[in-house]
């Protein structure tokens, strides 16, 4: 199970606490764990990546062992210990305001 | 005994104002959605707990909410905007092409007739319409297309189409605003329109009588009078009796024709109110005094609307969405600030008081008046 750890306005839009576990068949990747995500939370569909584009939002940071994987290609295969379970897959709010 | 909610749209969430008919005691509820920007909400005229809600943040974009039970619960519906066909461009601050782009949605306005018909005003500007209960969105893509589009520009606060007006007596019949652009008429219902600003000056544009350009802040219509339509631009307050096909300024003794909000009293249609704001760089009323102004002749002659208004140090704004009237015998009339306060007067204006004092900034008002 991959665990997913949701920014705070997502946790309640979606109605969850704490972490999500999600089922992700390999390979492993940006766009096969958001695809996962949103296929289980529907209301999230817009909110992480653009619908039409699937870019990431701009205020959106993906982080995953201590790395910063926001600039990553969609497709590139997550770090193992994401695949397997053992690390968090961080979605970010970019620090924004005053 | 008749009952009065206010939906109240803020910086951080939307709380639910209800009171009965006497409208003195007020129960408050929220916020919902905390911490999210709240553009707009408002209910279906033939099912009032019928409520859509527009929810937005910096950092997750466009939410759409929808309730069946006037506010109780609410359940996310279509938050998927995708304009017809190629966007092309429109022009950006600086005069250059920019391309059309999706931002959020700022006004709803559901249909007369249908609970499940609903139309949002978004920016960048164009006009989507839903015919199941908010789950799909389409663009009635006449409006971008009709050749002005091109030449919309934004202002201040971002291209938006802020206003949608249906007229009761004609369903083919729909005003729309944009800042700026201008406003605009459709006769069949959203297929094709046409800019209805003649009259109207703007010196910030190079033609200040141009076609299109004007930055309309807000347009209102009382619904038995279909064809008369009062209006708020930048700067000017003006009133066009023929549908929009040519108008004439009404600003009259206004100590200040800039602001944002204009509503007409919902048994009176020649009387209507605007909240003088100093200009378009002080965004407060004159003086530090909160006045609303009330034109019992259609415009031209206003009094001052002071009694329980705050009339010193008071440098809030009010913003182009947040007034509103009930239809109870004794007008009331809302408005919320962008110091957090919903005043509400039960006598058309007369005396006020504030029903909340301390919400986040107030974006947005609407008000049901309920069986």
């Amino acid at each position: 199970m991959i665990r997913v750890v949701l920014p705070a306005h997502l946790r309640t839009l979606a109605g969850v606490r704490g972490d999500v576990e999600l089922d992700v068949a390999a390979p492993v990747t940006q766009r096969t764990l958001l695809d996962a995500l949103e296929a289980r939370y529907p209301m999230l569909r817009g909110t992480i990546r653009d619908q039409v584009t699937g870019q990431r939002r701009a205020f959106i940071r993906f982080f995953a062992c201590s790395e910063d994987l926001s600039h990553e290609s969609p497709d590139a295969p997550l770090p193992d210990a994401v695949a397997e379970g053992k690390e968090p897959f961080l979605l970010v709010g970019a620090i924004a305001g005053g | 005994m008749s009952k009065v909610r206010v939906l109240v749209g803020t910086r951080k969430g939307a709380f639910l104002l209800t009171s009965d008919g006497k409208r003195e005691q007020w129960d408050v509820s929220g916020p919902h959605f905390a911490g999210w920007e709240i553009y707009h909400l408002k209910g279906s005229p033939v099912d009032p707990d019928r409520i859509y809600a527009s929810q937005s943040t910096g950092w997750h974009g466009q939410v759409m909410q929808r309730s069946n039970d006037g506010g109780k619960t609410w359940e996310t519906v279509g938050n998927k905007f995708t304009y017809e066909g190629v966007p092309g461009t429109h022009q950006w601050y600086d005069g250059t092409p920019h391309p059309w782009e999706f931002k959020r949605v700022w006004h709803l306005e559901p249909s007369l007739t249908d609970p499940d018909i609903v139309y949002a005003g978004i920016e960048d500007a164009a006009l989507f319409r839903s015919t199941d209960a908010g789950q799909t969105w389409q663009e009635l893509p006449g409006l971008r297309g009709h050749g002005s589009g091109p030449h919309w520009q934004p202002g201040a606060g971002g291209m938006c189409l802020h206003t949608i007006i249906l007229d009761r007596s004609d369903p083919g019949r729909m005003y729309i605003a944009i800042s700026a652009a201008g406003a605009f008429r459709t006769d069949d219902a959203g297929a094709t329109w046409k800019p209805i600003n003649r009259g109207l000056k703007s010196n910030f544009m190079p033609d200040p009588t141009a076609e299109v350009g004007h930055c309309v802040h807000h347009v209102a219509m009382h619904p038995s009078r279909p064809g008369t339509l009062f209006m708020q631009k930048h700067w000017d307050v003006m009133r066009s009796d023929d549908a929009g096909e040519q108008w004439h300024e009404v600003s009259g003794n206004l100590p200040t024709d800039f602001g944002f909000v204009i509503d007409v009293h919902a048994h009176e249609p020649e009387t209507i109110y605007v909240v003088p704001i100093k200009s378009d760089s002080e965004h407060y009323p004159p003086e530090g005094k909160l006045r609303v102004y009330r034109s019992r002749t259609g415009g031209n002659e206003w009094e001052a609307l002071a009694n329980g208004l705050p009339q010193s140090d008071c440098y809030v704004n009010v913003l182009r969405d947040a007034m509103a009237v009930d239809s109870l015998d004794s007008c009331g009339i809302y408005f919320g600030t962008t110091g957090g306060q919903v005043y509400a007067s039960r006598d058309a204006g007369d005396h006020w008081a504030p029903i909340v004092r301390d919400l986040p900034a107030v974006l947005s008002i609407e008000v049901q008046t309920l069986p």
